[in-house]
């Protein structure tokens, strides 16, 4: 343990006790993909839904020879990425980065990073609701029915009502998906730009859910579909622009204002995706500016 | 000419029809007197059967205890099904009766709310049914849905509106259209004119008397409106204090009451 660490806290935060019943569940929750386990969350010193769950099940796996890295919306340098990151710095003493490719461990706010994980990689999603089915059940008792009897038919209401009213399905985030052909499963609110990337991933994928206690997780290599209709198929997000940073046409994109005027630029969600590919020499268009309209 | 009365006259060995749904010695009591019980009856293919009798006879209790929702104390209620063969519904598995619900059944509640997603469109109100059997196109759901809403005589143009802007009348006829989409062979309804205004109920009657013969349905119908169970039933259970007083034909039962209690039931309405 380096020197950093914080006296009078166990490691990790969490005590012994508390992390064991959450690996039980994370282990239930991997023998069963994409079943919610319901665990005894914690409380944790930060407010409900802003990342809870998500920092349970971190200090639960993380040992002292791991290397986190944390990301809000696809960055490294934002607030709640900042400061779990320093959480576990300061609590477990184990190294921080932000290269996707050296982190062994990333707990991921609502983005997937665009460089492909490995085997030896573990993904950690915060998640706000993790009942997929809320949306069209209101009672718990009958949404846990519906997933032991694989009753799904009535999501399919969600994305009808989205080709009824916008002529295709608009749901661009959060979208359902059905784990090993088997439990129907919310991806917590990731783009679904990034949920072709979860079927057959090669890195585990652990949901924490630390409002509503749930847990739970796709193995590697797990079949991941996302729902459709034969006539309306699954489409992922595409921008007739490129980032304007390092030029990639292939990423998540960010929209930015830049000034009054209305001008725009396009940049990588994942900032270090967007600083690999600029120190691999690649170059953005910067933006056109807008002149103001007299 | 009904539907019933058709198949008995085209088949020759008509005693050896099997009755769709049999009832054996069902019993449901929340408290003594409570409830409904030694119930027995069979409901044939094609048939109407009224239950009829005053609040608190046990007419909903029954209906719920045949309908797969409610687990009565004791008894059999033994379903004739298309997917499962010869079923008794209490002993076999919830999947089942689940499935039964959503595809062989259709259950038209008395407040329409109680049957609908009132935060979703009408479009897809028809349409969860025929998602939850399995269909993923999203054209054929929603030409079926057009063509439902057209049967039930509510304008294709209201598609995309939400069952809470519809009227009490319409709301009832969406429900009808929700549950008729998968063409379920029996359905159950509760007081399916509670609450509507007079000429609403005429109107609704007459749909549901119409969609009955042509579709050849089987309905057991809950009401305490005596017209109501004149004009759609073929067939009475009379109950009172949670048992069965009378049964029989419809006008049978209606013109020439043997118990007390019907005498009363029938002499209530306004004679003109």
């Amino acid at each position: 343990m380096s020197a950093a660490t914080a006296i009078g806290y166990n490691f990790a935060y969490l005590d012994e006790q508390s992390k064991r019943m959450i690996r039980r569940a994370i282990l239930k929750g991997v023998a069963i993909p994409g079943y919610q386990v319901p665990f005894g969350g914690r409380e944790m010193p930060l407010p409900h839904g802003w990342g809870t769950g998500g920092m349970q099940v971190t200090a639960s796996v993380i040992g002292e020879a791991d290397k986190l890295k944390v990301i809000d919306q696809g960055a490294d340098d934002t607030t709640n990425a900042v400061s779990i990151r320093r959480f576990f710095a300061h609590t477990a003493g184990v190294e921080t980065t932000e290269l996707t490719a050296e982190a062994t461990l990333i707990q991921t706010r609502h983005r997937i990073p665009e460089r492909p994980l490995q085997a030896d990689q573990i993904l950690i999603y915060q998640v706000p609701i993790p009942e997929p089915l809320r949306f069209i059940e209101p009672r718990e008792s009958e949404t846990r029915k519906m997933h032991a009897l694989s009753e799904y038919g009535a999501m399919q209401v969600k994305l009808y009502e989205d080709v009824a009213r916008f002529g295709h399905i608009a749901t661009s985030y959060d979208y359902p998906v059905m784990v090993n052909n088997r439990y129907m499963m919310d991806p917590s609110p990731i783009p679904k730009f990034d949920n072709p990337k979860m079927s057959m991933m090669p890195a585990l994928q652990l949901f924490g859910a630390g409002f509503e206690k749930r847990i739970y997780a796709v193995p590697p290599f797990t079949q991941v579909e996302s729902l459709d209709f034969d006539d309306h198929p699954f489409e992922v997000q595409s921008w007739e622009d490129a980032c304007s940073i390092c030029g990639s046409d292939h990423s998540f994109l960010d929209e930015v204002i830049i000034d009054d005027n209305g001008s725009k630029m396009f940049v990588c969600s994942d900032t270090d995706y967007c600083r690999e590919r600029v120190t691999e020499g690649f170059v953005g268009e910067a933006p056109a500016q807008l002149e103001t309209e007299q | 000419m009904n539907n019933a009365v058709e198949l008995l006259t085209s088949t020759s060995e008509w005693q050896d029809i099997a009755p769709l749904l049999s009832v054996r010695e069902l019993n449901k009591f929340y408290a003594p007197g409570k409830g409904c019980g030694d119930i027995n009856f069979d409901l044939y293919p094609g048939e109407v059967l009224g239950i009829v009798g005053e609040s608190g006879s046990g007419k909903s209790t029954l209906l719920s205890c045949l309908s797969a929702r409610l687990t009565p104390d004791s008894g059999q209620v033994l379903y004739n099904s298309e997917q499962f063969g010869e079923m008794d519904l209490y002993a076999g598995e919830e999947s089942q009766r689940r499935v039964l619900m959503r595809s062989e059944w259709g259950i038209v509640h008395q407040h329409a709310r109680d049957g609908l997603r009132m935060n979703v469109s009408a479009g897809a109100n028809i349409g969860e049914r025929l998602m939850a059997v399995g269909e993923r196109h999203y054209g054929d759901i929603r030409a079926k849905a057009e063509e439902w809403l057209t049967a039930v005589e509510i304008d294709t143009g209201r598609i995309d509106d939400r069952p809470s802007q519809f009227s009490g009348g319409m709301q009832q006829r969406l429900q009808i259209a929700r549950n008729l989409v998968t063409h379920p062979k029996l359905i159950f309804m509760d007081e399916p004119t509670g609450g509507l205004d007079v000429s609403v109920q005429a109107k609704l009657l007459d749909l549901l008397r119409n969609l009955v013969s042509r579709l050849g349905l089987s309905v057991i119908i809950v009401t305490h409106d005596l017209a109501v169970a004149r004009l759609l039933a073929h067939r009475l259970i009379v109950m009172r204090r949670g048992a069965v007083v009378e049964t029989g034909l419809t006008d049978q039962v209606l013109d020439d009451p043997q118990h007390p209690y019907t005498q009363l039931l029938v002499s209530s309405i306004l004679q003109n």
